[in-house]
């Protein structure tokens, strides 16, 4: 008897903590989700499901938008984290644990506070911009702020250790020998890697990939930091529904289409790309 | 530079006495490590030809450099100093992939990706070979490791015997000039362990490749080899035939290692006729086939196998090696007894007795006896 009660014991503290804090605010969001009404004259609860086809037809650019910055930013940083979290794991000898502390010393900075810091370096008579511009290497009137680049750079930039950290998890669990042995087999550094190291290290990508995109996609931290009015993105909008309009209602819409959007998303990422299909892939 | 090269293989190849060109040569190769700002000579000097098609074994204590040894063989480590050679051709610079070696590692390292075929057929893939061949060829090979049907297996679905048979196909399906194995069998247990020996012996000779195999299971060497190198502290102590070696140990060190041996302190007295009389103790002489002039009196030690040696209460006849004891224990174990015998000299000897149709034992606890021999049947050795 008490054998069968103590697992139980051990999900209480957690599970309590997820039903009090994440179950509860979304159930009384959903509700939300469906009422008419305004802050003055408060919220009455009408079922009306309209609310949901309103806020996606009304900020379809901002959805489309937020999800190309996610995607962007997520090849962005595979493109960036692989090589180092490949060369951590494969060089970094004995002072591995040093270089995984260096990727992770940025959360020692406030988020927000990364993300200002990177407007007084782009901005237009920065200490980046203004010499290029003394040089005359780009025109007077370029600038970097308030565009799409700006935006996907800070994510990126934001969200990059979510990426280097699963890949090195991953690369760090590839048995040396079995790399020897695809050397054993005749193959070049260039066989191994793409026969051997990347498939057996894809569940890290893998990882990497729910770790960044998700989030970056949500993320209005950037946008609204480093982007203009043409770069506003999903979260804003929520943002600017709940804290500027008071349309509790379009905002808890928005936020739970923009979780099954996701929701969806990666589960027809994860059905695509199971990790068993892209390993099957990788071994012809 | 051109004749000493040629002089030096020649050497070898009277030495090895079989094909002109060994398989493996091994010349003067050292490898030394950094650790910890100190120096660690995991080989300190070892020369060695292997011969082609022949099963040749690196046995030796834990931390004795075979894996080294054989990581260099493979391409894995580069020697400090000397020279590797396959077939005559220097390769000590020669990366592991350009090599036509191929091992089979201690964890088997099979890609765990991959299921039996594709790991089996991963070399001939990479050496583009056609895929009609490769086709016939992993079939084939599967069928030699009895694997046939498990083609769509990934190894962490097979037992570890199993995997150690896709590890072996792996490696032989692409016709390697030479198979390493490191300690193959390692990690299975003994039934399965002694079963894939005689597999492992089947195999060697059907493919008729050569075979280097490291262990530290001394069994295991003398029943498959045709040649042992025991090696100690990054040293081959040494080189020659399974019986040779247990018959013959050239230093303490081997007889020590291979099986169970009785050492014996002694002073040469006389030596003539290619017999030395060794004086034991007070009393006793025991009598030792020696080369002339290889001895010249002075402390040597003999020593003699536990089954060679005969237990009576009568003194033996004066053309054989005799020396008096104590029986300490006697242990009866099924197909012999073993007894242990303290010598008057002071050192310990072990016997074996074969239990022969009367199941009768010689001496009890506590009795006075003779150990004797023929003195062919002993060895003085240096230290
Ligand atoms: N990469 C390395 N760095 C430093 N020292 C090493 C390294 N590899 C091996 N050694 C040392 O070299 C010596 C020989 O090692 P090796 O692995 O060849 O032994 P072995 O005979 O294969 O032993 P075992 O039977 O335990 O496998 C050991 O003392 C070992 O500690
Ligand atoms: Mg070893």
């Amino acid at each position: 008897m008490r054998r069968k009660i103590a697992p139980y014991l051990l999900i209480l503290p957690g599970g309590l903590w997820l039903v009090i804090f994440l179950v509860v605010p979304l159930v009384f969001m959903a509700s939300v989700s469906t009422q008419e009404g305004d802050v003055v004259n408060g919220f009455v609860q009408t079922f009306r499901l309209a609310n949901f086809a309103d806020a996606l037809l009304q900020y379809k650019t901002q959805f489309l938008r937020s999800a190309g910055y996610g995607l962007a930013g997520t090849l962005l940083t595979i493109a960036l984290a692989y090589p180092v979290a490949y060369w951590i794991a494969f060089k970094g000898g004995a002072r591995k644990s040093t270089y995984l502390l260096l990727v992770l010393l940025p959360f020692f900075v406030s988020f927000v506070l990364r993300t200002v810091s990177w407007k007084f370096l782009l901005a237009d008579d920065g200490i980046l911009l203004q010499p290029l511009k003394d040089i005359g290497l780009v025109p007077a009137d370029f600038h970097v702020l308030q565009t799409t680049v700006a935006v996907v750079g800070g994510l990126t930039y934001n969200y990059l250790p979510f990426m280097i950290l699963p890949i090195y998890v991953a690369l760090e669990r590839v048995d040396p020998r079995v790399v020897e042995a695809s050397y054993d087999l005749y193959s070049t550094w260039r066989d191994s890697f793409t026969k051997i190291v990347l498939p057996l290290s894809l569940p890290g990508v893998f990882a990497g990939v729910l770790m960044t995109f998700v989030p970056m996609t949500s993320d209005y931290v950037n946008a609204s930091i480093l982007g203009g009015p043409a770069n506003t993105m999903i979260g804003n909008i929520i943002q600017t529904e709940y804290l500027v309009n008071n349309d509790y209602p379009a905002g808890a819409a928005l936020s739970f289409t923009l979780m099954a959007a996701m929701l969806i998303g990666i589960f027809v990422y994860a059905k695509a790309l199971g990790t068993e299909n892209v390993l099957e892939a990788a071994a012809r | 530079m051109i004749e000493t090269q040629a002089g030096k293989e020649a050497a070898v190849a009277a030495a090895s006495d079989i094909s002109p060109v060994p398989a493996i040569e091994l010349d003067g190769v050292v490898k030394e490590y950094q650790a910890h700002g100190e120096v660690v000579q995991a080989v300190k000097g070892v020369s060695l030809a292997i011969t082609e098609g022949e099963f040749f074994s690196m046995l030796g204590p834990s931390g004795c450099g075979k894996t080294t040894t054989m990581r260099m063989i493979a391409g894995f480590e580069d020697p400090t100093r000397g020279t590797v050679r396959l077939h005559g051709q220097d390769v000590t610079d020669v990366p592991p992939n350009k090599r036509d070696v191929n091992m089979v590692f201690q964890s088997y390292a099979l890609f765990p990706h991959m299921n039996v075929w594709e790991n089996v057929a991963f070399g001939l893939r990479r050496k583009r070979v056609p895929d009609q061949e490769i086709k016939r060829r992993v079939g084939e090979m599967l069928e030699i490791v009895a694997l046939t049907g498990r083609e769509k297996r990934r190894p962490r679905e097979m037992s570890g015997g199993q995997q150690q048979r896709v590890a072996l196909a792996r490696a032989l399906v692409n016709n390697p000039r030479a198979l390493l194995l490191d300690e193959p069998l390692g990690a299975l247990d003994l039934k399965l362990r002694q079963a894939m020996q005689i597999e492992l012996k089947r195999i060697q000779r059907e493919v008729g490749i050569t075979f280097v195999y490291v262990t530290h299971d001394q069994n295991e060497a003398l029943t498959m080899s045709d040649r042992i190198a025991v090696m100690n502290d990054g040293l081959v102590e040494q080189l020659a035939g399974p019986r040779e070696i247990y018959e013959r140990p050239a230093t303490k060190f081997v007889a020590g290692f291979i099986g169970t041996s009785n050492l014996l302190s002694g002073t040469a007295e006389a030596v003539s006729g290619g017999t030395a009389t060794i004086r034991v103790g007070d009393r006793d002489r025991v009598l030792v086939p020696v080369a002339d002039g290889t001895l010249e009196g002075g402390a040597v030690e003999v020593t003699v196998r536990p089954e060679k040696i005969r237990i009576s209460h009568e003194e033996p006849g004066a053309d054989l090696s005799a020396v008096r004891g104590t029986v300490a224990e006697v242990v009866y174990l099924g197909t012999y007894n073993s007894y242990a015998v303290n010598l008057a000299g002071g050192a310990e000897f072990t016997v074996f007795e074969q239990n022969a149709r009367d199941s009768s034992i010689t001496a009890e606890r506590g009795d006075s006896v003779w150990l004797s021999w023929q003195p062919q049947h002993s060895y003085a050795i240096g230290s």
